[in-house]
């Protein structure tokens, strides 16, 4: 049977951790490779790095992070944040990437996703979507959350399915760093209305909160940051707590 | 003996994580072996093990493979006049089939009788994307898969003509052929390469042969 899947989500800057595992004596806390590899080591499904490097410069310092991590971690990798290209696609998968994510320049120009699955596939095309309530419906932010797209949620999402998007990482900006759990209602209606698997992410605080995406959400797969990172829970108690209640995991 | 094994580079595929895997196994393990990315059909009939990745469309696979001229002679004398070990991973094991039904009606290798069909959604997401499980065919092989978990990525899968060519099934709505083997040809849908300790165990297995 097919098991839920649990990510930790590394945000990696100029090529090193800025938020990552800080419980755990590795000889290099900063560096991505020994983060990604104690993950995949203790129970992690797959790795997703997120490049928060402010220049277009050092965004390169990524492609040298992937192609280390792919030297030593075998379990898919995402990378996502600030990819605009099909140029930067390729170079990622290039180098050893298995999915990107892209956000803000799917917004720009959808084409980019159709362009991009058309060419390798929509398996290694992950949209990223930051959704934000507004009264009765959810409304898609851009650029890292900051932005009112003012593009309705559910239908946008439905538009990134038809152009050929592998998978939706779905985030509640509502949520996210509130440790009060998922936003199950968009959630729900966005697993409801796909039939690509969804990503929750955003809000996560206890063990409770990943059972309840899957449960109430409907979703396919677990994003959690800083409850891994700070050794809140780990991915071990997750998932022990999931099979507790007969949810089907990888051990 | 030194092994020579060639990772089949025809354009598309995450080669690059299919070759560091069989480099850590290697090292890990102490095995001498050299492991190539080509696209040279020459070295491919030199080479001891040939492993044939895939991504994307069966269909651009297949021309990517026609696209080089003597790749289908290099492939097919390889593994069926030389008999050596050869492995297909995902879209790569599809293209040992007869046909694909993907993107219209396409030819494959047919190396082993089989048709490459579009899981059934029956309500569940696609692709089928994930770890899932694998039951194991009482059969015995040269590759004994570790019960495990692997990680797929897939929407069409590999319908056996001859049962006795199935290693292992794994349940996705219906239950599908995960391996396939049949003498020194085998060919897995899932990716080792990315299946952690047990799918770096099959590629272990596999360079021994």
């Amino acid at each position: 049977m097919l098991k839920t899947r649990i990510i930790p989500c590394l945000d990696v800057k100029n090529g090193r951790v800025v938020k990552g595992i800080n419980f755990v004596d590795l000889v290099d806390a900063g560096d991505p490779v020994q983060q990604a590899k104690y993950y995949s080591e203790n129970g992690a499904d797959e790795i997703c790095f997120l490049d928060i490097s402010a220049s277009i410069e050092n965004r390169d310092t990524i492609i040298t992070v992937v192609k280390k991590t792919a030297e030593q971690v075998f379990i898919p990798l995402t990378v996502g944040g600030g990819i605009n290209s099909l140029k930067n696609i390729r170079d990622l998968l290039k180098a050893g990437a298995d999915k990107v994510s892209i956000n803000t320049a799917a917004i720009k120009d959808p084409e980019i996703v159709k362009k991009s699955s058309d060419f390798y596939g929509s398996q290694c095309i992950v949209v990223a979507v930051d959704v934000k309530r507004s009264g009765d419906k959810w409304l898609v932010y851009s650029h890292g959350g900051t932005k009112n797209t003012g593009i309705e949620a559910l239908g946008w999402l439905e538009k990134l399915e038809n152009f050929g998007a592998g998978e939706i990482l779905l985030t509640s900006m509502d949520k996210d760093g509130t440790k009060s759990g998922f936003d199950l209602e968009i959630l729900s209606k966005a697993t409801k209305i796909l039939n690509i698997p969804v990503i929750a992410s955003g809000g996560v605080g206890s063990k409770e909160h990943f059972y309840e995406g899957v449960i109430n959400g409907g979703a396919s797969a677990l994003l959690a940051a800083s409850v891994f990172h700070f050794n809140e829970i780990s991915i071990k108690d997750v998932k022990n707590f999931l099979i507790s209640k007969n949810i089907k995991v990888r051990i | 003996m030194k092994k020579q094994i060639a990772i089949v580079d025809y354009g598309l595929g995450n080669i690059l994580s299919a070759q560091q895997s069989f480099l850590k196994v290697s090292q890990t393990n102490n095995i001498k072996a050299n492991i190539l990315i080509t696209n040279d059909p020459d070295t491919i009939k030199k080479s001891t093990h040939v492993v044939l990745p895939g991504q994307g469309a069966f269909d651009s696979c297949m021309n990517g493979l026609k696209s080089i001229p003597g790749m289908l002679e290099a492939l097919n004398h390889f593994t069926l006049i030389q008999k050596k070990p050869f492995l297909g991973i995902c879209v790569g094991m599809q293209l040992l089939a007869l046909d694909s039904e993907e993107n219209g009606n396409h030819k494959g290798l047919g190396w082993i009788k089989g048709h490459i069909k579009k899981l059934p959604s029956q309500n569940l997401k696609m692709p089928h994307m994930g770890w899932n499980s694998i039951q194991l065919k009482n059969r015995e092989l040269k590759i004994k898969p570790p019960k495990a978990d692997y990680y797929f990525v897939h929407s069409y899968y590999f319908k056996c003509v001859n049962k006795e060519d199935i290693l292992a099934e794994t349940v996705y709505g219906i239950n599908f052929t995960s391996i396939v083997a049949k003498e020194n040809i085998y060919g897995v849908q899932f990716h080792p390469e990315k299946s952690s300790n047990q799918g770096l165990e099959i590629i272990k297995q596999f360079i021994e042969i």
